[in-house]
């Protein structure tokens, strides 16, 4: 593509750099007007046909592409995953796996002799999102009743930055996505770690009980709790991912205590609203999440 | 400037150009279709795909009577203009009169239509899909009508005050295509609504 | 006998101007104030442009909050395509068509007085937005939807209040004002011609105008249709885009596509029609193969109905619903790469005046031939899939607009504003207009073309450092400044030589269409009497009596 609209801006660029030059009106000119040209039959058939010819080369060189990438067959070892799409975060639904988890995807490198890409069937629970991690794959839109799908392949282990590409509202710019491809190994290891219930820690107790009579737990589920709201990010392993609110912070014990205390601050417009909390209340609850490894 | 020249060389044809009138009716007819069609292209679109509430064929009765108005009403416009082009002034008024009727009973029918679904089978605009599209669609010409009718009846007065002559068939002739047009509408509105998604 | 000298002073008193202006419906009065109103709205969308500039110009600055930001590029958006561009273009079309045909007014002069208004009233409305509800300050409730308004975000529910009432009824009033504008030009080009001149021996801006009328004529109305749509599902509970009712999302996607890719044609349409009428004049040739000029501004007019979905390539459509429409796009670059070497053509044998017109007609067939390629590679659905919704579409976009469609009315700018004045714009002043604005043109949107490749999507009002996107952005908001001066320089000029300007005469260009046959300004009947035309440059057959057009038409 880059090389036959290279190729067309040369020629024409170098026509019209000759054209002013060569014909441009001299100072000892003789005043009479040049002659006219009113067309030529010739030169205008091949400037017709020959851009046509182009364009039907590179029509069904893209047709190829578009089929190749669109009607693939899903292979075997294939991973599924379902990505909801929220103002303004990602909620990942592993079916094969029984797990739920929120803003970080996890996926096993693949290896071309014996692919294992991710299938992600894409879905809204809001307005139109759209999923774009650049290295890994074009994006592909998360419209409301409206499913999609879309493969990645990735074959070097690694972090892969991306964030929604389909305007939706206040913090579009914050809804940040990281894909992490791990080996086979550690992607196991992950998934058996994501699918325990949520750690029960006694010294945390207070924390438990604030996060229920605090309502958190209308939004927010932590498995293995009562906590079993659908309407923010799941927390039962919060501890394990390196960023907070779809990447808008990194995961430390301060920034936590900061979004819980006023989400306004890091991410205006978000969606989480501001819980009235006493000074000790925050760090109780605090501790609790710090313990949802 | 006197150097352009001020006649015609001989070999050409007399100058000859369309209406300006016609033209620009014309024009607003390709533009009120366009929106016609985005509004019919909805309504096709959500047959069969309201979640719940009535369906087509459970609530509508098919208009005929109030339909054969309307269009007959095309024809006795087009009389009404013939009339005036031959400058029967009589003669254009009462089938101008006619035209104004039946387009009259048109929309009272509609209206008593809409009337009986919304309060009697409690179907509106919110009810569902066929609800929203059947609605705006209906509405959309049934709003096209009534301006109509409007330039129909502002007509009709001037013409019973002896102002509409011969030399004012080719204004009425321009009205007459816009009716024509929203006759037209109707018939792919009814055949839509009325036959296909039924 | 018209003679070139200014017309005699005559004393009016303030208020009876103003009310002529208001009341007025010839169309050289309304044609101007189409323009003016542009021209102030054009500032108004740069300070947005600039404010949106500096936010962007580093990672994760806090010099706008992000509600305000939403609303500054949704606002400029739509203030660009509709209250700057097609106010613009109407003007000009109105101010020209008559006079370029032989006509002493267009066709319905009372309906392009209401047309203008209507679309004047709807560009007041839309920036009413901004004083109301949180107040200026607080950037009011201005939409904040983008200027496509995708749904659901428009739905009540997540647009609570009126900002997108404001988008969808100020838009209706001008899709209003444009359908009857472009009523009038149909009108006006195929009913109110002067003898002699056959379609096929009407100027190119005539032709253009045409096409761009019969394309407002289906394109407008879709988007009138869907905010119909939408303001039943706002304001009666209707379900049109009500997912929750089984209603789509994707139906408006396809409703605002359809009107808005057709939309650009009608922008770029009618400054096709300006370089075509300057490029010959400043060649001092006359244009090569005016009838495929023709053929392929209706061939453009017809296709570009059909390639809107390659706005939707990553919307999910089925594979052949993708190819298809990749088809369609690359079939419209066709006609439009034949017009670029038409152009050339023109030029090639010809001996180039570059007088300011000339430079900036120049700088548009450069612009508008890397415009047209990036559009290609953006035709190309894989390549969408990554760059679209990206700063490399928005780049892309820019460079039709602000490289093509811009540097096109400032062409038209230089060129007729000794017509519409009687006075000639200042050469040097132009000079440095074109150069200046030239770099900061090329410094912003050559530049922005990066990110969108490294992977910065649009309409967001921050971005996280480490990406490699800082260094871009800054240069584009650098370039900024350069534009800004590039048009502190135009006004300038304008307001100096209206006053000030070499007087201009009848034919300051020693051009060959009907307009330079009158006055400037031309008396408000345009010309004495009706012209007679035998082919499509009466001044040349006029000044070259021994060999004139219609011996080779």
């Amino acid at each position: 593509m880059l090389e036959v609209t290279g190729v067309i801006f040369a020629v024409v660029f170098s026509l019209l750099v000759y054209a002013v030059i060569k014909f441009r009106q001299r100072k000892n000119d003789d005043d009479f007007e040049p002659p006219q040209v009113y067309g030529s039959h010739q030169m205008e058939l091949a400037w017709t046909v020959l851009p046509v010819l182009i364009v039907v080369v590179m029509f069904l060189s893209n047709a190829q592409v578009i089929h190749r990438v669109q009607d693939a067959r899903r292979p075997e070892g294939a991973v599924d995953v379902t990505a909801v799409a929220h103002q303004f975060w990602w909620e990942y639904r592993y079916p094969q796996y029984g797990l739920v988890t929120s803003n970080e995807l996890h996926v096993p490198v693949s290896d071309p002799r014996n692919p294992t890409p991710t299938f992600l069937a894409l879905q809204s629970g809001d307005v139109d999102h759209s999923f774009w991690v650049p290295r890994l794959a074009g994006k592909t839109d998360l419209i409301p009743n409206h499913p999609n799908s879309m493969w990645i392949d990735p074959q070097e282990p690694g972090l892969y930055l991306g964030q929604c590409a389909q305007y939706c509202g206040t913090q579009h710019a914050k809804m940040l996505l990281r894909v992490y491809a791990q080996s086979r190994a550690d992607f196991d290891q992950w998934v058996h770690e994501q699918q325990q219930p949520a750690v029960s820690d006694p010294s945390v107790a207070e924390g438990r009980a604030l996060f229920v009579a605090k309502a958190c737990f209308v939004c927010h589920s932590v498995r293995g709790t009562p906590a079993v709201g659908q309407i923010g990010p799941d927390l039962t392993h919060v501890m394990s991912r390196d960023t907070l609110a779809s990447g808008a912070v990194t995961n430390t014990p301060e920034n936590l205590r900061a979004w819980i205390r006023n989400p306004e601050a890091f991410k205006p417009g978000s969606r989480m609203p501001v819980t009235e909390l006493t000074d000790k209340e925050l760090d109780q609850i605090t501790a609790y999440l710090l313990t949802l490894r | 400037m006197s150097a352009i020249p001020a006649a015609m060389p001989a070999s050409e044809t007399p100058w000859k150009l369309p209406s300006r009138g016609k033209v620009g009716m014309l024009s607003l007819i390709v533009a009120e279709s366009a929106i016609f069609t985005i509004f019919i292209v909805a309504y096709i679109f959500y047959i069969g795909k309201s979640l719940d509430g009535p369906t087509p064929r459970q609530i509508l009765t098919v208009p005929i009577f109030t339909t054969i108005c309307l269009l007959s009403s095309s024809l006795t416009m087009h009389w009404a203009v013939a009339a005036l082009r031959k400058s029967k002034t009589g003669t254009f008024r009462a089938f101008w009169f006619v035209t104004l009727a039946l387009g009259a009973i048109f929309l009272i029918g509609t209206g008593r239509e809409w009337h009986h679904l919304i309060y009697q089978e409690d179907f509106t605009i919110t009810t569902n899909l066929f609800g929203t599209t059947y609605y705006s669609l209906v509405g959309l010409h049934a709003s096209h009508v009534a301006v109509g009718l409007i330039v129909l009846t502002t007509v009709m007065v001037l013409a019973l005050l002896g102002k509409v002559k011969r030399e004012h068939s080719e204004r009425c002739e321009v009205i007459s295509l816009y009716w024509h047009f929203v006759d037209a509408v109707w018939v792919v509105v009814f055949t839509v609504v009325y036959i296909v998604g039924r | 006998m018209v003679s070139d000298a200014m017309p005699l002073a005559i004393h009016k008193s303030p208020l009876t101007v103003i009310y002529e202006w208001l009341a007025t419906a010839d169309h050289k009065k309304i044609g101007i104030m189409y323009i003016v109103y542009a021209l102030l709205f054009l500032v108004i969308m740069g300070i947005e442009a600039l404010l949106m500039r500096v936010q962007l110009s580093h990672a994760n600055a806090t010099f706008l909050s992000p509600q305000v930001f939403n609303r500054l590029f949704t606002m400029h958006g739509t203030t660009g395509v509709f209250f700057v561009a097609m106010p613009i273009l109407f003007g000009f079309g109105n101010y020209l068509v008559p006079l370029m045909i032989g006509a002493r007014d267009m066709a319905f002069p009372r309906l392009n007085a209401f047309s203008f208004w209507m679309t004047a009233f709807g560009g007041l409305l839309l920036y009413a937005s901004f004083f109301a509800g949180d107040g200026f300050s607080q950037a009011g409730i201005a939409p904040d939807v983008g200027w496509f308004a995708y749904a659901p975000l428009t739905a009540p529910a997540f647009s609570p209040g009126h900002s997108t009432d404001y988008w969808t009824l100020s838009l209706l009033l001008a899709g209003v004002g444009s359908i009857g504008g472009a009523v009038n030009f149909i009108a006006t080009i195929l009913s109110m011609r002067c003898p002699g001149m056959t379609l096929s021996r009407m100027p190119l801006l005539a032709w253009m105008n045409l096409v761009m009328g019969g394309l407002v004529l289906v394109t407008i109305s879709p988007l009138t249709a869907a905010q119909l749509m939408l303001m039943v599902d706002r304001y009666m509970s209707g379900h049109f885009f009500d997912t929750g009712a089984g209603g789509s999302v994707v139906m408006w996607m396809h409703f605002f596509w359809i009107f808005g890719h057709p939309e650009v044609y009608v922008l770029i349409i009618p400054c096709f029609a300006f370089i075509s009428e300057i490029i010959p004049v400043f060649s001092r040739k006359a244009m090569f193969g005016y009838p495929a000029m023709v053929a392929a501004t209706v061939s453009i007019g017809f296709v570009s109905l059909g390639v809107w979905a390659h706005h939707m390539y990553t919307v999910g459509m089925p594979s052949y619903g993708n190819a298809f429409f990749v088809l369609t796009t690359m079939v419209v670059a066709v006609p439009t790469g034949i017009k670029i070497f038409n152009w050339l053509a023109t030029m090639w044998g010809g001996k180039i005046r570059f007088a300011t017109p000339m430079i900036f007609c120049i700088g548009f067939l450069f612009q508008f031939l890397i415009a047209g390629l990036t559009g290609i590679m953006l035709a190309a659905a894989p390549f969408d899939w990554q760059l679209g919704n990206s700063y490399f579409v928005v780049a892309h976009f820019h460079y039709v607009i602000v490289g093509g469609i811009l540097f096109a009315i400032f062409a038209a700018f230089y060129y007729w504003f000794p017509k519409m004045t009687g006075r000639m714009l200042n050469e040097t002043l132009g000079k440095w207009h074109f150069w200046v604005f030239l770099i900061g043109f090329h410094l912003t949107f050559d530049a922005m073309h990066v990110p969108g490749l490294l992977g910065m999507p649009r309409r967001i009002y921050t971005y996280e450092p480490g990406r490699g996107w800082e260094t871009w952005n800054m240069i584009s908001s650098i370039g900024a400044i350069f534009q800004v001066a590039g048009i502190l320089i135009f006004v300038y000029n304008m307001v100096h030589s209206y006053f000030k300007g070499a007087l201009a005469g009848n034919d300051p260009w020693d051009a060959w269409t009907l307009e330079w046959a009158t006055t400037s300004p031309p008396p408000d009947y345009n010309f004495a009497v009706v012209p007679v035309v035998r082919s499509r440059r009466p001044l040349w057959d006029i000044k070259h009596p021994d060999d004139p057009d219609w011996k080779y038409e």
